[in-house]
């Protein structure tokens, strides 16, 4: 039986804002060679911000990127590791030493509207023997033409494969029928989605896209992933089998790592909370949620407002420091206010 | 008033904003245009002002030297080092405003004495420009151990050349950082933007001192004096909040607008390009005058 949907896990990737890049080796270790076990082909391990994430801005890692892609692929047995990188944080030298521990795909990540930054880095990933996937962050920000056109310039880079990505939990079931169909009416190359649970509406936007003919999804067991979570990755594996969809992934195996993920890894369970749902509803980039809620308390404004603000002024993925910003000005004015 | 004569090589948005503004310069006088696109605007503009017009790049201006005794290099980095080659034993000035960083790194609020005398200078990146000052500032008060700086662009100032060069951005600038800025460690992260109306630049900078016992009130002083100080010769340059002091790190928030003389004026990251190579060109310019006197 070959696989009908290649599933990408993220919870080391995307995971690591829920646990502000703390990961460890043995973690990373331990998740790994579990999620292998139960036959995930790709495996993602990155800072939540790409490779070169490590900053002030995004939060710093525990441990080096290089050092945990390598334990990573220790472990991975049959397994792919994947990386994320973000050009304007993470380099091609970045990409270079990753590739150099073993990881076997690198997925080059821009702002939906600025695909032709990640030329270099597709061709770069390429050229080291990687899978090349390009991932079009932000994705509700742009019309389902303009997605197209991005998509068709990172297909001409050579990309494998291109993600619509929902980074911010925003789209509704119609929105990804739209932007898959015509996608795959268009492109000759893999069509991923990358989903964000922020509306409660993951599993059914990963089934509208595998329908439109997206092939490649990404989950996260648990839901450890940024702001409400991705796709669950588990709950997503049995529904594919219970609609016949082949995925080849060993679902008691899924099921008891995320027992485990649940009670060891996670400060507290993936829920949908008031400001992840905001993330959803005026589509705000889901890693801003630890960012935004530690600002509102140090300034002492509604994490909501803090938000919604960033929803209005378009902020795009990367930009944390505008968090800040936005709400020193809040509390500066209600300041004004009170007087 | 004495005048250096300028050459500008390359005649696309940053070699025609150059222009515009060498115009209002007292000791530079516009000279001649460099390019090899008969069709690019900059050309054209040249040759409305009255200018000398070279269409065939550095080729054609090695047969007429006597054109310009001060260029700037707004071509690409690739180009630069050919350049640098051709004018080597001519005894011209160089300024470098592409990332191939071959002379050494000048901020005119900063260390722009020290270099006055070099033969090629460069001038980083944008970001560079923008933040380096006052990482500097922030230095002069206590050791900056770490400085890391974030800048965000409309994605309609971002063009070809930045895109291409986006991995070179984030080296340079750190190294800059490092080398100019007086930080042990350096970091640079570039967003691009789409948002209409396009988004004004807009740099952070987070500064991680050795220590937190230092005077909050030095070190704002002198984050405002420098600031001042930038805004001199890159007007639309302002502070956008007090900086932040929390413990060991030290936060500013700053936008660059541009004065809009060929670029728009949401185009701060390439008007702080030009003001500042500008700056520098006519510090060179007063420091030869003044050996003459």
């Amino acid at each position: 039986m070959s696989k009908d949907v290649l599933v990408t896990e993220v919870a080391l990737r995307d995971g690591s804002h829920v646990v502000a890049h703390q990961f460890t080796i043995d973690q990373v270790k331990n998740m790994t060679g579990k999620l292998s076990a139960a036959g995930v082909p790709y495996i993602e391990v990155s800072h939540g911000d790409g490779l070169g994430g490590s900053s002030l801005q995004y939060g710093f890692s525990k441990v080096n990127d290089i050092e945990l892609v390598e334990a990573a692929v220790e472990a991975a047995g049959q397994s792919v590791i994947s990386v994320l990188l973000i050009p304007g944080i993470g380099t091609i030298d970045q990409l270079r030493e990753a590739a150099q521990v073993g990881a076997k795909m690198a997925r080059i990540a821009t702002h939906v509207t600025e695909a032709d930054v990640s030329k270099q880095h597709l061709e770069a990933a390429k050229h080291l023997g990687m899978e090349a996937i390009g991932f079009l962050m932000m994705s509700h920000m742009a019309s389902p033409e303009k997605l197209l056109e991005q998509a068709i310039l990172m297909e001409s880079y050579g990309a494998d494969a291109v993600y619509v990505v929902d980074s911010a939990g925003s789209f509704l079931p119609q929105d990804v029928k739209t932007r898959i169909q015509l996608l795959r009416s268009k492109l000759n190359i893999d069509i991923g989605f990358h989903a964000h649970n922020n509306l409660s509406l993951a599993v059914a936007n990963s089934l509208m896209a595998i329908e439109e003919g997206a092939n490649r999804i990404d989950g996260s067991i648990r839901c450890l992933g940024a702001g409400a979570g991705n796709t669950q990755t588990e709950v997503l594996v049995a529904v594919l089998d219970k609609m016949g969809i082949c995925t080849e992934i060993d679902l008691y195996k899924m099921l008891d790592l995320s027992e485990e993920v649940g009670n060891t890894i996670m400060p507290k369970p993936q829920e949908i909370t008031d400001s992840s749902l905001i993330m959803g509803y005026s589509g705000v980039y889901s890693s801003f949620l630890l960012h935004a809620n530690k600002a509102a308390k140090k300034y002492g404004v509604d994490a909501r407002d803090i938000l919604l603000e960033l929803g209005r002024q378009k902020v795009v993925g990367g930009q944390e420091d505008t968090i800040i910003e936005v709400a020193e000005q809040m509390a500066f004015q209600k300041e004004g206010t009170l007087r | 008033m004495k005048k250096l004569k300028v050459g500008i090589i390359g005649s696309g948005n940053i070699g025609t904003d150059l222009m515009m503004k060498i115009h209002r310069s007292d000791v530079l006088e516009m000279s001649v245009m460099i390019g090899i696109d008969t069709e690019s605007e900059g050309l054209k503009k040249a040759r409305m002002h009255g200018h000398h017009v070279i269409e065939n790049g550095m080729d054609g201006f090695l047969e007429r030297p006597e054109l310009a005794d001060i260029l700037f290099d707004a071509t690409s980095a690739k180009a630069h080092v050919y350049h640098c080659k051709a004018l080597k034993k001519m005894n011209k000035k160089l300024i470098d405003l592409t990332p191939a960083a071959i002379g050494p790194f000048i901020v005119p609020s900063v260390n722009l004495k020290e270099n006055l005398n070099e033969a090629v200078v460069n001038m980083i990146t944008c970001g560079g420009q923008a933040t380096i000052p006052i990482v500097h500032a922030i230095s002069q008060v206590a050791q900056v151990e770490y400085a890391e700086i974030i800048a965000t662009i409309s994605s309609r100032s971002a063009g070809p050349g930045t895109r291409a060069n986006i991995d070179e951005f984030t080296q340079t600038t750190a190294r800059a950082l490092e080398q100019v800025g007086g930080a042990k460690k350096g970091k640079a992260i570039i967003l691009l933007n789409p948002a209409e109306p396009p988004l004004i630049m807009r740099d952070t900078i987070h500064c991680l001192l050795q220590s937190d016992s230092y005077d909050v009130k030095e070190i704002t002083t002198s984050i405002n004096k420098m600031a001042e100080k930038v805004s001199e010769y890159v007007p639309g340059y302002r502070l956008k909040t007090e900086p932040i002091c929390d413990g060991k790190q030290i936060t500013v928030f700053l936008e660059v607008k541009g004065l809009g003389d060929f670029l728009p004026v949401y185009a701060g990251n390439l008007d702080i390009m030009t003001a500042s190579a500008v700056k520098v060109g006519e510090e060179i310019a007063k420091s030869q005058f003044e050996q003459f006197v």
